[in-house]
């Protein structure tokens, strides 16, 4: 069923990135999605950036064109919504390590969030281009997680990859799970680095999207369909899959390198 | 148990139901997954002559449990790289049935011949998707056309060839007819029923397309009258479409004239475990109507007439 909402508040949280705030009252858990109509133009899905409370939202990175018309959007703007689709953060951790890099940081900052108020210890390995870019810094702080920066350009924090961040903060800690959210190439070195180190790690993985029910195949991962058997898996079912980090499939269904 | 095994347009199938063409059939993993998961057979995507990327979203509409309407506008990856998908799925042991869709008779003939090349067991066309110009319902409401084009498939290729027919014209069993006369070793029956969605607070349709097909439990009884009426018209087997997601579905269909059956939309409804439901429990179904084969109640329910 589709619900059609006013957008109350646009905020820009880095010059790439937009979050869209919405009246949507069905309960969203932490790492699933909905699918935004942007009536005329595209229907895409994004996962939910403020999961709590009645003002749900979602954190929009310029990517396509369509994505760029969703930033467009203005307060009082309609859009579509149905959802939310799929599977969720479990929040039994009691100390986590997040990985986010760039806009994955949209769905893990809300479930960190959840595993914070319920006692959990969070430490974050954040990893943007630069440091404008770095989504919801401010939020994973005032949620009282450490944070540990990474940037290509070094502007803030460590100049490179998230990945050795996060390395040598699973190497100073003891981290019942790990979660992550980014590139899949990135996702899937946090992987390896749960598997040295014995700790489960949890990717939300994000492909393209049509029907977000299980029917149409376009987001087929291996055996799996994002959809519905994710977005969020346990890494060890992603790493030995031909595809995870190394292919994609476009509108055809054709299989293209990342 | 009752024996669910049957044979139709010359292939021995395990069980009678075959995951629906356009449904998990974009990749091989994905139509192996359906084959594990007991499946009797696959379908592929509908596979054209080039890649297509099908309508932009929003490409469907949910209506809760009792049906769904979509116009994903025949997105495939075209035949000249579908042939690794077909791979991946026959490592699996899959019965695998091809469906191709073109805009005539030459081309459903060429990519026919190219499918059967990938070692399918049957071809499956598609002359009956309701939304997409120029192929489908348009090139499948005219019985002089199908005839043509089945002939012209039949006459190009090895295997079995299987025509799907629209239940969106006047005479849904004037085109399987039609097709009996080409040369179609079976017939499935029906395609999505032509249908529209309408947002009134945005004043527009829900799809990007606009027209769409309407799929599951509320197409059931349209399905099962097309079955009824085609079986009547035709010695070749009907494969029964159209709603299908328990096993009392599923025996209708039969009794209603169906030798095989067609799964989509229920997959959506309780994910791809339906096909192993549905198997045990049709079986015990039959076991309890004191029926030993499937195949002995096919179109049975002909024999208590009209009233």
């Amino acid at each position: 069923m589709r619900t059609v909402v006013r957008v109350t508040d646009c905020v820009q949280e880095t010059p790439s990135t937009v979050t869209l705030r919405f009246p949507y009252a069905p309960p969203v858990g932490p790492g699933q999605f909905l699918m935004i109509w942007l009536p005329g133009d595209d229907e895409l899905p994004m996962s939910v950036s403020y999961t709590e409370g009645g003002s749900k939202g979602v954190t929009v990175k310029a990517m396509g064109d369509s994505s760029r018309r969703v930033q467009s959007i203005r307060p009082g703007g309609t859009i579509g919504l149905r959802g939310p689709y799929g599977n969720r953060f479990d929040l039994s951790p009691r100390a986590l390590l997040v990985v986010a890099g760039g806009s994955g940081a949209a769905v893990l900052a809300p479930a960190a969030e959840l595993a914070r108020a319920r006692g959990a210890s969070v430490t974050v390995a954040l990893g943007a281009t630069t440091r404008a870019e770095l989504l919801f810094h401010d939020r994973f702080r005032r949620m009282g997680a450490r944070v540990e920066v990474a940037t290509d350009d070094g502007s803030e924090g460590e100049r490179g990859f998230v990945t050795p961040v996060a390395s040598r903060l699973a190497a100073a800690g003891r981290f019942d799970a790990i979660w992550t959210c980014g590139p899949e190439v990135m996702m899937q070195k946090v992987a390896a680095l749960g598997a040295e180190r014995g700790v489960p790690v949890f990717c939300a993985v994000e492909r393209l999207m049509k029907c977000a029910v299980g029917l149409c195949d376009a987001c087929a991962l291996g055996p799996f369909h994002v959809c519905t058997d994710g977005p969020v898996f346990e890494a060890g079912r992603l790493t030995g899959l031909p595809d995870f980090a190394r292919f994609h499939r476009d509108s055809a269904g054709r299989r293209r390198p990342f | 148990m009752a024996d669910l095994a049957v044979r139709v347009a010359g292939l021995a199938l395990r069980n009678p139901l075959l995951l629906a063409s356009g449904v998990w059939g974009e990749s091989g993993e994905s139509l192996a997954g359906a084959w594990k998961a007991g499946a009797g057979g696959v379908i592929t995507k509908s596979i054209g002559s080039v890649p297509r990327a099908g309508y932009p979203n929003p490409t469907v509409e949910t209506y809760g449990q009792w049906g769904m309407l979509n116009a994903m506008g025949l997105p495939n990856p075209g035949i000249e790289e579908y042939p690794r998908e077909i791979e991946v799925a026959k490592a699996s042991g899959a019965t695998i049935i091809g469906s191709v869709f073109g805009g005539d008779a030459d081309e459903f003939a060429r990519l026919a011949s190219r499918m059967e090349g990938t070692g399918v067991a049957a071809l499956e066309l598609n002359l009956s998707c309701p939304h997409a110009e120029g192929f489908g319902t348009e090139v499948g409401s005219d019985p002089a056309q199908v005839e043509r084009i089945v002939r012209t498939v039949v006459d190009s290729v090895r295997i079995p060839v299987i025509a799907k027919i629209t239940p969106n014209a006047a005479d849904p069993a004037a085109l399987a007819e039609a097709a009996e006369r080409g040369g179609a070793a079976a017939v499935s029956a029906i395609n999505t029923l032509r249908a529209l969605a309408i947002d009134v607070r945005l004043r527009r349709p829900v799809l990007s397309h606009g027209l769409g097909g309407l799929s599951g439990p509320a197409i059931k009884p349209v399905g099962l009258a097309c079955v009824w009426q085609i079986f009547e018209r035709i010695s070749i087997p009907v494969i029964g479409v159209g709603g299908i997601s328990t096993p009392e579905d599923a025996l209708e269909y039969v009794m209603a004239g169906a030798r095989a059956l067609e799964i989509g939309t229920a997959i959506a409804f309780e994910g791809i475990g339906v096909f192993g439901r549905l198997a045990t429990g049709l079986s015990s179904l039959l076991d309890e109507l004191g029926i030993h084969r499937l195949e002995e109640a096919v179109g049975v329910a002909h024999r208590a007439g009209a009233a």
